[in-house]
């Protein structure tokens, strides 16, 4: 295992570098733990304060001795992790997440269930009210019917009536002109005579009356 | 030439990948706000997409980055 | 200067000596020593263990705070599973969830100052990919037997050019678990060092007096800054790992493209 600090160049003797000497200390070299001699050493490895010979150039993700270790460790940790979540933990998010979304799907459904209830009240209610409104409309259909029959009845009596009235008025009326018309013909006939005497001495009346009824012709 | 002036001439080469990165990661963002800017409204739910793109291409980038550490440290 | 070494964070030591084989001394034989990184990797399992089974302690049909951030982290998961490996991946679920948790608690306690980062080690990430690569393999030649070789052939492919077309199905097959591993591992053993090498300026300059330690502000800032993205980095390689994953767990499920 690589258990030296790792520096990467030379460093001159100075306080961090006394620090640097006690830090190798705590972490217990272990002289030669890679065996990794690499000719180049010398370019990235520091030379001086550490004191230890098996001071390691190896990049520490690079480092194949550590390399069993993390494997075997990797390897237990995440199996109980795959165990713990796939045993434990997922199963009780995964039945608290079901719970709520049966919860939900449950009141949804509830709320579908008493919305069609509501409609179908909406609907009786509407339906109700439109043969309320078909009688309302029958029932005074009815009675304007009935009124406007009995109108008119009435009116045509009056009408008859009145017609009546105005034919035996216009048979009247029809007398009374044929009377008059032969009256005009008498008056017409005696002022003829009475003009006629005045001017040219008498003259019998049957000749005025024929002349008359000649001019009354014209 | 020595061996290990040879190491770090191609560590620093090496870097010069990151370049090819770099115009990646700028072309997605730049293609992303483009984008972005003429239907905003859809804009949201492509972060991700957005996110994970620049992730698999600054990988890129890393990789040249990991060249060089092979080269200094490793090879 | 140990202080200001990048490296040094990455370096490995033993705490309860485990020596195999050999005769026994600390360099000979096989090293399973129980060490700094076990440590963590311990600590991980059981603060995933811890987070998950107390998110899910009260069991309330109202959730608190807490029990809210396990029931989001689940479902993440579980959304993205079932979008890139459909229902019949589901099966998978706790392996994903697994591996998504387990590397993103890795990297995040690896944020945390002169603690160690479990996934900065290659030997890991490749263990991770391997066993992803095991599990894609393994389930496909036991779900489908040799129909799950349909995967190197794509479907509408005119037969000439299958020569070609199959290795590199073959070789793209091959490199996703160096690609998985080095992914998550490059970016975190970058960002560290990054992150060390930036901090190691504003120690440098803090020596040289009154000037150096208005210089160390720049490098002060930017240690702050990277700290803010390495967090992002940690949480989007762990979410990049775990799609791939699924993606890679999709191809076992349903083979034929």
């Amino acid at each position: 295992m690589v258990t030296q600090a790792f520096a990467q160049e030379a460093v001159t003797p100075t306080e961090e570098n006394l620090d640097n000497a006690i830090d190798a200390t705590h972490t217990a070299p272990a002289p030669g733990a890679t065996g990794h001699d690499d000719p180049t050493a010398g370019t990235h490895a520091t030379t001086e304060a550490h004191g230890d010979a098996g001071h390691s150039d190896v990049f520490p993700p690079f480092d194949p001795a550590t390399f069993p270790s993390q494997l075997l460790w990797l390897a237990l940790s995440f199996a109980a992790l795959y165990l713990l979540m796939s045993k434990v933990a997922l199963p009780r998010m995964g039945s608290i997440l079901d719970d709520r979304k049966a919860r939900i799907d449950a009141d949804i459904a509830a709320a579908e269930a008493s919305q069609q209830k509501t409609d179908a009240a909406i609907a009786a209610y509407e339906a109700a009210l439109a043969e309320a409104k078909n009688n309302a409309r029958a029932i005074a259909t009815a009675a304007s019917d009935a009124s406007k029959a009995e109108l008119d009845g009435k009116r045509k009596a009056v009408e008859a009536d009145l017609a009546a009235k105005v034919s035996a008025a216009e048979a009247r009326i029809a007398t009374t002109k044929t009377a008059a018309m032969t009256h005009v013909d008498e008056i017409a006939a005696e002022t003829a005579q009475t003009v006629v005497t005045q001017l040219v001495g008498d003259i019998p009346g049957d000749s005025v009356r024929a002349a008359v009824a000649k001019a009354s012709k014209e | 030439m020595e061996a290990e002036a040879a190491k770090f001439i191609g560590a620093g080469i090496a870097t010069l990948g990151m370049a090819g990165a770099a115009l990646g990661v700028s072309n997605i963002f730049s293609n992303f706000l483009s984008g972005a800017l003429r239907n905003p409204s859809a804009a949201p739910s492509q972060t991700g997409n957005l996110i994970f793109g620049m992730a698999m291409t600054e990988a890129l980038g890393i990789f040249s980055f990991l060249v060089a550490l092979i080269l200094l440290f490793v090879a | 200067m140990a202080g200001t070494d990048p490296i040094h964070q990455f370096v490995i030591q033993d705490i309860f000596p485990i020596h195999l084989g050999g005769d026994g001394a600390a360099d000979h034989g096989m090293n399973f020593s129980f060490t700094n990184s076990s440590l963590f990797m311990v600590l991980t399992v059981a603060a995933i263990t811890t987070f998950v089974v107390a998110a899910s302690a009260k069991k309330s049909l109202v959730p608190s705070r807490f029990q809210l951030a396990g029931e989001l982290l689940y479902e993440f998961v579980a959304n993205m599973l079932r979008s890139s490996a459909g229902k019949e991946g589901m099966k998978f679920f706790p392996f994903v969830f697994s591996l998504f948790t387990f590397v993103l608690f890795a990297n995040l306690f690896g944020m945390i100052p002169y603690f160690f980062t479990v996934t900065s080690h290659i030997i890991v990430t490749i263990a991770l990919a391997v066993l992803v690569m095991a599990v894609v393999i393994g389930y496909g030649f036991f779900r489908h037997g040799f129909k799950f070789l349909k995967l190197f052939v794509p479907a509408g492919v005119p037969a000439y050019v299958l020569p070609i077309v199959v290795p590199i199905e073959i070789i793209s097959f091959l490199s996703r678990p160096i690609s998985l591993s080095v992914r998550l591992f490059g970016n975190i053993l970058a960002g560290h060092i990054t992150l060390k090498v930036f901090a190691g300026f504003v120690v440098s300059l803090g020596t040289l007096g009154a000037l150096g330690w208005l210089g160390a502000l720049l490098p002060l800032l930017m240690t702050v800054a990277l700290t803010a993205l390495e967090f992002l980095v940690a949480a989007v390689q762990a979410y990049v790992f775990a799609v791939l994953t699924s993606m890679y767990l999709n191809d076992a499920v349903h083979p034929s493209h």
